[in-house]
């Protein structure tokens, strides 16, 4: 035990109390757990806590209980082991010890002669909802904030029983969703209601007297007044839900999620394996796991995510942030209603659209009413905000907008403080935006844009108030991507800047500070990359062999299916852009250009269409899927070594970040430097790694 | 508009354990404790449905942090009750769940509604008396009230100079028999009833239950003889033969008695008539002697008629001096047959609706007895009393007929 001490863990602690539960002639024991801190520092479990845990349970036997029950403190049950603690087990064996202990604490409740309960009372994930499990019934309150298995995300398993138990208590299906799918998609977690109907829990109570009605509840089931019934596990299916959910991972991961396919090997022997068997295979796998260079990847994005990406490197002062209490946006079409909505939705001030003519504001406007409309009736919204944002969002053509009327008009730009544009990707159409805006709008007023690719700098250059022009770029879809890169122009002051950063934090989204280098981060590193697959294409490596090349990182979509996504005409753009400031490392490829004039998807139904691939025009110089990946790769960290050279942000955690939240690049890849530097890519390439070792890997 | 007086009839009630101030809920809001209440109210009459419920009064004495924001209002929201169900606070010190009783029952009789929740709560712990009050300085300059009566304890040693027959071993030996009737009361199983369990929670135990009353205490007349006298030097009243310092919350039901007859829900007591009269504020502990006469009257009642008393025991003395008034002896059965705030403590406005459940329980054993009353004293000079009839009463209806046309 002493060899497991992490000298650094906040121990959750397993407070005892007999409790006189009405109608049992002799007292119940319940034990909270309950780390000494308020609900922003959740309970979790290190060798201290399941020590104090182990100890609270023989205290509680000893006094020969009614039952005995495990419950939270205020919005907490318990979010699982301390990750924290996992980079610093010295060895295998330690690894293994911690998932020991883990199992022989949490079995007691299993075995107990007893009746035990979970009364979940607030958020339970990982190794607290894995307790929970062990306990022979489930109390859950309506008011926790989620319930989820959620290891497999990070590159781990349900490691402390979860695999053994959820399957046998929901069925195969079910626990596959929650240990494997869920934690695949963005990590999904459970509501309260969902987690009943799922069968996590024998009944679900209100949060406003939830301990109360838990303990009645459980006093019932003692005395045998309240009967649990649960629906009986169907083991005829398990195989098959198997071979499919393995199909599902390859045709995903293509092998690259060690932690998946461990999880699924898990649930399989979850089967037929006795409980001992089962628990010593978790064992097993996460001392594998442990040691494996997807978690530490994994432990770094993590970390990267809930940390760096709410401190943003380099922000100014928050304190200099003007206030923003009318937006305007430049452009109606698609980007710009989008905008709209989300600045109208989090920002709660009025939001004013304009474009060349009223059809195409009313067009715009419209969008966004739909999109209010839409969230109301899928129950998202409720009415009075929809009917709060209907009489935020407003337009009116360009002549209107622009004239230097009245303030407090809602369709006129005059007393926009922070005016966003999202129209056509051409210089000199914004300068003339910037410059027709600047005559009405006052000096302070933020005029941000939204452009991928082209120049803040230039764009402010002929302004008389250069100072206040920022890039503010988004990624589509803007609902759901969290990126918001943040571009300092080279006359951008703080107060700008400030005020960038703090309508991106009321926009929900993670802001990254990005110098003004052509195509900022996420769509240079895209375009590097994409470029050395058409490159590919181009010297004759069938289109198939080129797509599927970069499988075995686990990419969330293969490169044609990217393109698809961005659009081969704007890729093709930005390219275009990239090709002009660093011709020697962007190259053109006219297949692209190919594909993007023919006009038709290149990918239909994830297979590629043919009609487009027999337009390309190609060599005789094929590559091995090997050769393109390895080739993919070296640019990528030649052109990471460049901008941060270049200063484009300021450190490689940022790159990973935009990587992470901007292109959906997974956690087992920590984003992508993690990766290079593992694979030997970065120090071959730029003869130095992105991080020192053990940051994001194993240690040395 | 011709209109009738509807009956009112008290359905239900149900309490907190009452703890200590400083003690069980040291770490409990005062709202969570009425709440508690109103759902467990709610969860008793499953035959209620929740949009029924038209007024939710909730009395406080305090009525600051989670005593404050219009507590009947905010506690029915919290309590899940619709959002189409209003709420106000009510205040009149001791007699607040009394006084939101009365107030939701005159509200039913004429009309207004048909089914209503009165209680009170008072968390001393978090609000100790005196919190935040500002008299106005003219109390004192125009000698209008003796600055004493601000002081509870002070106006019962007043008390006690008016009736010098009610000595301090009277006051003790009092005492000493509420301790005794509410242990025998607990042991019988006749207190358990009203109790709702209450979710708790310190830093070092985590979560427990209170289920059980925090206050009574086992003691002697001659541990009662050694107590200080806080009040007053060689003085009469301690802590004792006086309410403790408490925590608590109380809830009830009270309908139209056609309503409740429709929604088959129980009818525990009838309402028959009220008073509250006020007195000279530093003598408050007189102010059940008037009020109970005047809702006498009102009722058309004579003290006699009276089968069960329950009396609150703000302290001994004033039970005594009203006891002495009506000629009844200091142990007879029909008073306070299961002790009273002495024991069981008095978390000021919420107590009101106790006496009431007891007297229900106490009905409903009691099928001889057809009245009741209950009675409290009240601060700044005042009494308040409700005259209560027994559903269960066996008498002929014939001789209720004549006896309610008297």
């Amino acid at each position: 035990m002493s060899a497991l001490a992490a000298p650094n863990e906040v121990v959750t602690r397993a407070l005892l109390r007999q409790v006189n539960v009405p109608g049992l002639d002799r007292p119940a024991a319940l034990i909270t757990l309950d780390n000494g801190f308020d609900h922003t520092k959740p309970n979790s479990f290190g060798p201290g806590g399941l020590t104090s845990l182990d100890e609270a349970i023989t205290a509680a036997l000893a006094a020969d209980p009614a039952f005995v029950a495990v419950t939270g403190k205020p919005y907490v049950f318990c979010v699982g082991a301390d990750l924290t603690s996992l980079p610093q087990l010295a060895d295998r064996a330690q690894a293994l010890e911690i998932g020991r202990l883990g199992h022989r604490v949490f079995a007691r409740l299993k075995d107990s002669q007893v009746p035990t309960f979970a009364f979940v009372n607030g958020a339970a994930m990982g190794g607290g909802l894995e307790l929970a499990l062990h306990c022979h019934y489930r109390t859950l309150s309506g008011g926790a904030s989620a319930l989820a298995l959620p290891e497999v995300s990070l590159g781990l398993v349900p490691g402390w029983g979860g695999t053994q138990l959820l399957p046998n208590l929901i069925g195969i299906p079910a626990a596959t969703q929650v240990i494997l799918q869920n934690p695949l998609m963005q990590n999904k977690m459970l509501k309260p209601k969902q987690a009943a109907e799922l069968g996590i829990a024998d009944v679900l109570l209100e949060p406003a007297d939830f301990l109360e009605r838990s303990l009645e509840w459980a006093a019932g089931v003692v005395r045998g007044e309240v009967t649990v019934t649960r629906p009986e596990v169907d083991k005829d299916m398990w195989a098959g839900v198997l071979y499919f959910a393995r199909q599902t991972l390859d045709q995903r991961l293509h092998g690259a999620v060690p932690a998946a396919y461990r999880a699924l090997d898990l649930l399989e022997t979850a089967k037929d394996a006795d409980f001992a068997t089962g628990t010593a295979a978790e064992d097993e796998a996460l001392a594998d796991l442990v040691f494996s260079e997807e978690l530490r990847s994994g432990l770094y994005a993590f970390d990267l995510v809930q940390r760096r990406a709410k401190r943003p490197a380099g922000a100014p002062d928050k304190g200099l942030a003007r206030p923003v209490t009318k937006v305007g946006i430049v452009g109606a079409g698609l980007m710009a209603s989008q905008l709209a909505l989300l600045f109208a939705r989090r920002l709660q001030v009025p939001v004013v659209m304009t474009d060349l003519d009223q059809g195409r504001v009313d067009k715009g406007v419209a969008y966004v009413h739909t999109q209010i409309e839409k969230a109301v009736s899928k129950g998202r919204m409720d009415k009075g905000t929809a009917a709060r944002l209907y009489g935020l969002v407003g337009g009116s053509p360009k002549a209107e907008a622009f004239a230097a009327s009245t303030p407090g008009q809602l369709t006129s730009f005059a007393d926009c403080d922070f005016v966003i544009e999202a129209v056509f990707e051409d210089l000199n159409v914004k300068k003339q935006v910037w410059a027709e805006l600047e005559k009405i709008v006052s000096p302070e007023a933020v005029l941000a844009t939204n452009t991928s690719s082209l120049s803040v700098s230039a764009m402010a250059e002929e302004l008389a108030h250069p100072e206040r022009v920022v890039g503010f770029h988004f990624f589509n879809p803007v609902a759901v991507l969290p990126l918001l890169e943040i571009v300092r122009g080279e006359r951008t002051d703080d107060a700008t800047l400030a005020t960038a950063f703090a309508v991106g934090k009321q926009l929900k989204k993670s802001s990254v500070l990005v110098s003004d280098a052509p195509a900022f981060v996420v769509n240079r590193l895209l375009t590097r990359f994409l470029g050395t697959v058409f490159a590919a294409v181009d010297a004759g490596t069938p289109l198939d062999v080129a797509n599927a090349a970069l499988d075995p990182l686990g990419l969330p979509m293969r490169p044609l299916a990217l393109l698809q996504l961005v659009g081969p005409a704007v890729a093709y753009h930005v390219g275009g852009t990239l090709h002009a400031a660093f011709p020697d490392r962007f190259g053109v490829s006219e297949n692209l250009k190919r594909i993007a004039e023919s006009g038709q998807p290149i990918v239909v139904d994830d297979q590629i269409n043919d009609e487009v691939a027999k337009l390309l025009v190609v060599g005789d110089q094929p590559l091995t899927a090997e050769q393109v990946r390895q080739n993919a790769l070296d640019a990528l960290a030649q052109e990471i070594w460049l901008m941060l050279d270049e200063g484009v942000v300021a450190e490689a955690q940022d790159i990973d970040l935009c990587m992470i939240l901007g292109a959906g690049w997974p956690f087992h890849l920590g984003g992508v430097t993690p990766y290079l530097d593992r694979t030997g890519t970065s120090e071959r390439v730029t003869g130095q790694r992105f991080l020192p070792p053990g940051a994001a890997s194993l240690p040395a | 508009m011709p209109r009738e007086v509807r009956d009112v009839v008290f359905v239900d009630g149900v309490r907190t354990p009452f703890g200590k101030a400083g003690g069980m809920y040291a770490n409990t809001r005062a709202d969570d404790l009425v709440i508690r209440c109103i759902r467990e109210l709610l969860r008793r009459n499953p035959q209620l449905p929740p949009e029924r419920v038209e007024e939710v009064a909730i009395a406080a004495t305090t009525q600051i942090g989670d005593q404050g924001l219009t507590i009947g209002r905010t506690a029915a929201l919290l309590a899940g009750l619709p959002k189409t169900v209003p709420g106000f606070a009510i205040d009149r010190m001791c007699a607040g769940a009394m006084t939101a009783v009365t107030t939701v029952a005159g509200g039913i009789a004429m009309g207004a509604y048909d089914i209503a929740i009165a209680g009170g709560v008072e968390h001393m712990g978090r609000h100790p008396m005196g919190e935040g009050v500002d008299p106005n300085p003219r109390i004192v300059a125009e000698q209008l009230v003796d600055p004493s009566a601000l002081v509870m304890g002070a106006t019962a040693e007043n008390l006690h100079d008016r009736v010098p027959q009610v000595t301090k071993q009277r006051a003790d030996a009092f005492a000493l028999a509420s301790q005794q009737k509410t242990a025998k009361a607990y042991a019988n199983g006749k207190l358990q009833g009203d109790l709702v369990p209450m979710a708790i929670r310190d830093a070092d135990g985590g979560w427990g239950l209170a289920a059980v009353d925090e206050a009574p205490r086992d003691t002697s007349l001659e541990k009662l003889a050694t107590l200080k006298t806080p009040f007053r030097p060689h003085g009469k009243v301690t802590a004792g033969n006086a309410a403790g310092l408490n925590d608590g919350a109380t809830a009830s039901l009270l309908a139209a008695e056609d309503t409740a007859r429709e929604l088959g829900l129980p009818v525990a007591m009838r309402l028959v008539s009220y008073g509250f009269v006020g007195v000279e504020p530093e003598v408050m502990g007189v102010g059940p002697i008037p009020s109970t006469e005047k809702a006498l009257r009102i009722a058309g009642l004579s003290i006699g008629d009276i089968g069960l008393f329950e009396l609150n025991e703000a302290f001994a003395v004033q039970v005594l001096a009203f006891l002495d008034h009506f000629g009844i002896a200091d142990d007879d059965p029909r008073v306070n047959q299961w002790g009273g705030a002495i024991a069981i403590g008095h978390p000021l406005a919420s107590s009101g609706v106790r006496l009431m459940t007891q007297l229900a329980r106490q009905f409903a054993e009691h099928p001889e007895v057809r009245y009741g009353l209950t009675a409290m004293c009240i601060g700044i000079g005042m009494g308040g009393t409700v005259v209560w009839e027994n559903p269960h009463w066996t008498g002929s209806a014939a001789q209720a007929a004549q006896e309610g046309n008297k």
